[in-house]
């Protein structure tokens, strides 16, 4: 796209007045250069016309960063009563380009917002995840929207697909307690006794992986049950000769919530395993092991 | 200690597969080759003692940076006080004594960016952005002259800030803009440095901030949502600001940042389960200082209650050398600049970032919460706190490889922080 002079010829563009000698110049592109000339100068009169509308898409290609253009972008829109499908498809579009970009993704917010439609959302997002499994913005955004239109169910459905492909995709994880703890319908004690037993399944499939390990905590903490429960998953982990810092971790939890019940010999079993982690199998955490052991001591 | 000199075999590291291949492992076991390549050369060759941080070309791509930018850096047309920023503070880090022109032209380009209406913006002619203005405030805070802080227009500013505030405590990041926590975070640093913190300013913004740590004790980017290096540390910092970390779970916040320490990289993933990158050696980094500093205040306090008398100090939390390890064998483009991971180009905000983490391994800058003497400080004054425990350096490979301390809720060097607080509380005591 060029900027056509006989459009922009009764503006006179205002050029960009860094100072003297200013730090980090950046070598513009003369389009873009001379596009943001004229963006000062139609912006200094806030005209919000269709030329003014195109000019936003032109300095975005450039720069999607840009959070005044789109700012001003949007103030267009709205004015011009424009079609805000289309919009949705403009934001399609950039996405696939810049899936990382706050701006975008806010922007696609204002736009929802306004037309209060939720049906492309969904599978715009489904398909940005299927590119990046973690994309924070896409899950950002999708918490935004399941919120916002009430769209509970099936989500779990959906995280399990994301979870068969990767377990160890933390995201979601972290997606999962979402739509169980922050969906307005509370979970009952028979659903969270399903979950744990889920999740057990999914941490026996490969011990070493963080995420789940660090779910169930969550879980059991919202729960009626105590951290207890997992003793026989982390001794079956240590049965099966699998060294997993998280099991191991988790028996250190287990004992330290029982030393702080006043048991002694769990007090010194949690002290044996800090040491074993500090020492040999969590090494790089040997500071952090210390100060669970140091912490044990004391109570 | 460190990865090379630690108990266990480099080849005893990789990550534990547990025979259960998904794609997260896959691009795990990618990255930490690459990384144990370079390591297992550096043993191999017994090197480790002798490893530079290339300074020079560090300072010489900072340098033609601040000449100019490429078009392709066009990107970053809406962010020029980040450019700053990242350059200043590097070669502030780097020891290396900005010229009175550089300062010069430092505050007339940023100059050129303060809004009439408060705070300051990516480029000429663009609205106030909060990140920005952190990032303009900061880099003036890095020039170190009263002609800088002049500049700051305080009263707009204030006025500014107060408008982005939202009736959850939330602060958007710029007029009909998005909100997460660095709009907090950057609010209230800019308003710690700059003497403007009120009741008004700070009402709420704790307990929303509470709302964003997680089940496994990290801190996403608003209720929710993933905990993440980058926002963790602006929520604990922020906290820490208002003096409001009580309503954190510390204990598994602690939890939570130590597990992203890499085995075999020796540097910070930004979530679990995601690939290192030097420029979380910043941002997980720093917490631990910060997570250090409540603990020992909590153990502080017990003891008084208890009248006992311990000098209880938290050492340090993470494994230093390994960090330092992964940011000079890792992490130096060879043309200059620091990088994300092996194959990856130099750019600005890596070269900040990775440099602010090696200075936060190196040095052990702790909270002196004794010469509060119990009083209730305002936040500027426990900003002046912060201090090197000098005792308590590690330098990895050679000794001149010690950059400056850097503050960990500001990130900007220790005595600038302290020159710009003198200037706008008045000089203290403390």
């Amino acid at each position: 796209m060029t900027l056509e002079a006989e459009v922009w010829n009764d503006i006179t563009p205002i050029p960009q007045d860094d100072g003297p000698d200013p730090l980090a110049p950046i070598a513009y592109n003369p389009e873009y250069a001379k596009a943001m000339g004229y963006f000062r100068a139609v912006a200094q009169k806030d005209e919000r016309s269709e030329r003014a509308l195109d000019l936003t898409e032109q300095i975005i290609e450039h720069n999607p960063a840009h959070y005044t253009i789109w700012r001003y972008r949007q103030q267009i829109l709205f004015f011009l009563n424009k079609n805000l499908y289309e919009e949705l498809d403009f934001v399609d579009e950039q996405i696939k380009y810049n899936p990382k970009n706050y701006q975008l993704w806010h922007h696609r917010q204002i736009i929802v917002e306004k037309l209060m439609d939720v049906s492309r959302e969904l599978p715009f997002i489904n398909n940005v995840l299927n590119d990046d499994a973690k994309n924070y913005h896409a899950w950002t955004y999708r918490q935004w929207v399941i919120k916002t239109f009430n769209l509970w169910e099936g989500e779990l459905e959906f995280i399990d697909k994301y979870l068969d492909k990767d377990v160890r995709n933390n995201s979601a994880w972290n997606q999962r307690y979402f739509a169980i703890f922050f969906n307005p319908n509370k979970p009952t004690d028979d659903f969270l006794a399903q979950e744990i037993n889920y999740v057990i399944e999914k941490i026996k499939l490969a011990p070493n992986n963080i995420s789940p390990w660090n779910y169930i905590k969550g879980v059991i903490a919202k729960s009626d049950k105590d951290i207890d429960i997992l003793e026989g998953l982390c001794k079956e982990v240590e049965e099966q000769k699998i060294i997993s810092p998280h099991a191991l971790g988790c028996l250190v939890d287990i004992h330290e919530s029982r030393a702080r019940n006043g048991s002694a010999t769990d007090k010194a079993e949690g002290i044996k395993i800090c040491i074993t982690l500090a020492e040999k199998h969590d090494t790089i955490r040997k500071n952090y092991w210390e100060y669970r052991k140091v912490t044990l001591a004391s109570i | 200690m460190g990865i090379l000199n630690g108990p266990r075999r480099l080849e005893d590291l990789f990550v534990n597969t547990d025979a259960f291949p998904t794609e997260s492992l896959s691009v795990q076991t990618k990255t930490e080759r690459s990384v144990y390549k370079l390591f297992k050369a550096v043993r191999d060759e017994k090197s480790l003692n002798t490893i530079k941080l290339n300074r020079e070309s560090h300072i010489e791509y900072i340098s033609d940076g601040l000449k100019g930018l490429s078009k392709y850096l066009v990107v970053l047309d809406a962010s020029k006080p980040w450019l700053c920023y990242w350059m200043l503070h590097s070669l502030d880090l780097l020891d290396y004594e900005l010229s009175t022109g550089l300062i010069k032209r430092a505050i007339s380009t940023i100059s050129k960016l303060q809004n009439p209406t408060g705070g300051f913006c990516g480029g000429p002619g663009q609205i106030s952005h909060v990140a920005v203005t952190y990032a303009a405030v900061n880099a003036l805070a890095t020039s170190g002259i009263k002609e800088a802080y002049d500049l700051i227009d305080r009263e707009n500013l204030y006025k500014w800030f107060l408008k982005l505030k939202r009736d959850d405590g939330s602060f958007i990041m710029h007029e009909g803009g998005e909100v997460d926590v660095r709009g907090a975070y950057c609010v209230l640093s800019v308003a710690t440095l700059t003497n403007l913190i009120t009741p008004e300013l700070t009402a709420g913004t704790a307990e929303w901030i509470k709302r964003c740590q997680n089940y496994d004790g990290g801190i996403g980017g608003v209720p929710g949502i993933e905990g993440h290096g980058g926002y963790a540390f602006c929520g604990l910092a922020a906290m820490e600001i208002m003096g409001k970390t009580d309503l954190l779970d510390i204990p598994l916040l602690l939890r939570w940042a130590s597990s992203l320490q890499m085995q075999m990289e020796g540097g910070f993933q930004g979530r679990p389960n995601k690939l290192v990158d030097g420029c979380y050696s910043f941002w997980v980094g720093a917490l631990f200082p910060l997570l250090e500093a409540i603990l020992t205040k909590r153990q502080y306090e017990k003891d008084v209650a208890n009248s006992e008398d311990t000098q209880c100090i938290y050492r340090p939390l993470f494994e230093r050398e390994a960090l330092q390890e992964y940011i000079l064998i890792a992490c130096q483009s060879p043309k200059g600049g620091l990088i994300d991971k092996p194959g990856r180009g130099a750019d600005h905000y890596h070269t900040c970032y990775c440099l602010s983490g090696l200075s936060t391994s190196q040095h052990h800058v702790i909270y002196d919460f004794e010469r509060a003497k119990g009083e209730d400080l305002d936040s500027g004054a426990r900003s002046l706190l912060w201090e090197e425990e000098i005792t308590n350096r590690v330098v990895v490979g050679d000794p001149d490889n010690l950059v400056k301390p850097t503050h960990p809720i500001h990130n900007v060097t220790l005595p600038n922080v302290r020159k710009m607080i003198e200037h706008f509380y008045g000089k203290r005591e403390l």
